[in-house]
């Protein structure tokens, strides 16, 4: 295979990726490094480069999008961004001292979980007092409903605050934006609304993989022949991802989606277990 | 719409003072699609380069060897895209995308310092230079 070959390969099936991560909303990001690893046979660690990049590239997009829908909760992201941040450079140095294996299989659990916590439902559990800490902190906020703004009492800093180092280091490490684990720390712990949850978390994903990409490229973990096709193919299939949601509403794509992550998860753990990554 | 209040109710002891949260999210949600349109077209036009002068040639990403120095350095990398080198061409468009959401944290700090918002200043200006130093390489 040529270089040119390679790299329409990979922007075809980086599209195809990013064109179902928008869809189904579980982004494109996670499955890249498996089509990387397993599909080209790159390295672990240039996946985990091209796949951050393409995060970024996704996620602020998306923010762009939403920011202006007044959904998001800019004091909560930045107050969260810090222990993010913090996470996805930990992260990130933490990959050159692991093996490749072994975080294939970290790799495997954190997509099956993230396969499984996407097609559970997410009510909302909004608290009915105002919580010490978010209030000293004004995280306490507001958003547009069809009813009008609605209030709403931001509960649990701490807790939130150290779930989200945890989706830090899983972003830095793994390449990923971590949205599972967020939606655990933003709507379970913290109890914020679906939609400011979903959107503020987004707004914030730019920003912890950046940390983690800083780390990556540094360190030589960023090549700009694999991360070419990457970036570019992912963005371009997830605006035209976006693009289309605004006219249907993909179920059954979301569960046939879900049920690819579980067999990548699968193949990754295997891989990882007998050592092929 | 209503506007929309930025903390609770009846605001901070700053409320007086303070921009709009809306103007601020739409300026935010502006330099973000920017950052990302101008870093695509970077790397699109890098990629050109490169495949036009590579495209014969074999990849191989299947063992790690990480890149040299002129990709992994700022300057290296602006050097090198001044040479109109494609794969440092892109590399900038990489740096640019990186830049954005780092951007993103300085414009959030300058709107919570106009707000007098200390402890949020505080925050922000903590994530800025962790990203700044991530980025220089010298975490």
């Amino acid at each position: 295979m040529t270089i040119l070959q390679f790299s329409l390969l990979l922007a075809a099936g980086s599209f195809a990726a990013g064109l179902l991560g928008a869809l189904t909303g579980l982004g494109g990001g996670v499955v890249i490094v498996p089509l990387l690893t397993l599909g080209f046979g790159v390295d672990f660690r240039y996946a985990v480069g091209a796949s951050l990049v393409s995060v970024i590239a996704t996620s602020s997009g998306a923010a762009a999008a939403y920011v202006r829908e007044g959904y998001t909760n800019v004091r909560v992201g930045m107050l969260l961004e810090v222990a993010t941040t913090i996470g996805a450079i930990g992260g990130a140095l933490l990959a050159g001292l692991v093996s490749t294996s072994a975080l294939a299989i970290v790799f495997g659990v954190v997509l099956a979980y993230s396969a499984w916590a996407s097609s559970r439902a997410r009510p909302d559990h909004l608290a009915p007092a105002p919580d010490r800490v978010a209030v000293r902190l004004r995280l306490d906020s507001s958003y547009p409903t069809p009813e009008g703004e609605r209030a709403y009492h931001v509960q649990h800093v701490g807790a939130g605050f150290g779930l989200m180092g945890v989706a830090g280091v899983l972003s830095g490490l793994l390449g990923i934006g971590s949205g599972a684990v967020k939606v655990l720390a933003m709507d379970q712990a913290m109890r914020l609304p679906f939609k400011v949850s979903t959107t503020t978390s987004n707004f914030m994903i730019g920003v912890t993989a950046a940390a983690s990409a800083g780390v990556y490229l540094a360190r030589g973990y960023i090549d700009p022949g694999l991360a070419m096709p990457v970036m570019l193919g992912v963005l371009a299939g997830a605006t035209l991802g976006a693009r289309l949601l605004t006219r249907m509403h993909p179920k059954k794509l979301r569960t046939l989606f879900a049920v690819v992550i579980l067999a990548l998860a699968a193949e990754m753990i295997y891989n990882g277990a007998t050592h092929r990554i | 719409m209503a506007p929309r209040i930025g903390s609770e109710p009846g605001g901070g002891p700053a409320a007086g003072r303070r921009w709009s949260d809306r103007d601020v999210e739409q300026l935010l949600g502006r330099l973000l699609r920017t950052g990302v349109a101008v870093a695509a077209a970077v790397v699109l036009a890098g990629g050109v380069v490169y495949l036009l002068g590579h495209h014969a040639g074999r990849p191989s990403y299947g063992t790690f060897a990480g890149e040299p120095e002129d990709l992994t350095r700022v300057g290296g990398i602006v050097r090198g895209a001044g040479r109109m080198s494609g794969r440092a061409l892109i590399q900038l468009g990489l740096l640019l995308l990186i830049a954005t959401p780092v951007a993103r944290v300085g414009f959030s700090l300058a709107a919570f310092l106009r707000e007098r918002d200390w402890p949020y200043v505080l925050l922000t200006g903590f994530v800025l230079a962790l990203l700044l130093l991530s980025l220089i390489g010298q975490v």
